[in-house]
């Protein structure tokens, strides 16, 4: 399984998710530019956390018009996996990929700290190999994760089981402890807290390697064994 | 040409955490009139006079780019500038 990890300019985690998934993961990994115009080749899409475009004007709002954004689109279309993690979530919320916004943490301070995140669903192509319900350690770093939607939408997301982890301790404010949403078609996860950098115990935590495992599982079904 | 001057606001529905630490401080201050405080952007575009329909191109920029219909709402005001 081939992952482009996008590379605006501001990004700042490409590197770590580079690292899980090659070295970690045992994936193939290529970093792609914001201008490139082609993602045919990649079975699976990773938008990294970072400032892209200096977060001017609102998180994720530049980036949206970036080049390859329209080919992330056209991958997401495709039902091709896309993650995007921290400002990755920002960009799959400014481009309509995810619904809701992102909002200033309620304490208006920068939070980088280890989260427990319960698994509320892990019946999706990002979490089938967590346990339902388990409790994961999870690092975050932000200072805009404080996610947003009205009444309507959040009935939604609950009742299509597209809440994915959700806070143990709300740390941001997030409206109902959200802390990652999917697509109605389940294949567009994006979520604040980092699983890149929970890869191994020496950085902390390994929860995040699930994620990463479960994404490449789904793959493996489908493509692998009916070829 | 045309200066247009572009405000965007959080919708009165969204907690604004920002203003909400500004009306604090306010209040320490002993402003204890201050009722509510609301945090927004400004934004000065120049603008060609060549355009087709101003107030549709202003429109779709606000809602594409420079507001996020989410959270924020925008208004805008128009003015005509003499070229010197």
């Amino acid at each position: 399984m081939r992952f482009a990890v996008i590379v605006f300019p501001g990004s700042n985690c490409d590197i770590d998710m580079f690292h899980a998934v090659k070295d970690e993961l045992g994936a193939e990994a290529e970093y792609v530019w914001h201008d490139e115009e082609n993602l045919d080749r990649f079975d699976g899409i990773l938008l990294p956390g970072g400032f892209s475009y200096g977060d001017y004007l609102r998180t994720g709002a530049i980036a949206q018009f970036s080049n390859v954004m329209d080919e992330v689109k056209k991958a997401a279309q495709a039902g091709k996996p896309v993650l995007g993690v921290c400002n990755g979530f920002q960009i799959l919320l400014e481009t309509g990929l995810l619904p809701g916004a992102m909002r200033r943490n309620e304490s208006l301070k920068f939070i980088c700290q280890p989260e427990t995140l319960n698994v509320v669903n892990n019946e999706t192509m990002f979490s089938s190999s967590y346990g339902k319900d388990e409790e994961i350690i999870i690092p975050i770093a932000h200072g805009e994760g404080n996610y947003y939607c009205d009444e309507e939408t959040l009935k939604q997301l609950e009742e299509e089981n597209r809440i994915i982890f959700r806070y143990k301790n709300n740390p941001n404010g997030s409206i109902s402890d959200i802390a990652g949403i999917m697509n109605a078609q389940g294949n567009v996860l994006g979520m604040m807290p980092h699983p890149e950098r929970a890869v191994s115990e020496l950085l902390g935590s390994a929860d995040g390697l699930k994620l990463f495992q479960s994404i490449v599982k789904s793959w493996r079904e489908n493509h692998v064994l009916s070829s | 040409m045309y200066k247009v001057k572009v405000f965007v606001t959080l919708k009165e529905s969204v907690l604004d955490p920002q203003g909400t630490a500004v009306k604090g401080s306010l209040h320490r201050m002993e402003y204890n009139e201050v009722q509510d405080v609301r945090i927004g952007k400004y934004l000065e575009l120049t603008i060609e006079e060549s355009v087709q329909d101003l107030d549709k191109s202003i429109r779709e920029m606000c809602e594409k780019l420079l507001s996020n219909p989410v959270i924020e709402d925008y208004r805008y005001e128009v003015e005509e500038v003499v070229a010197q």
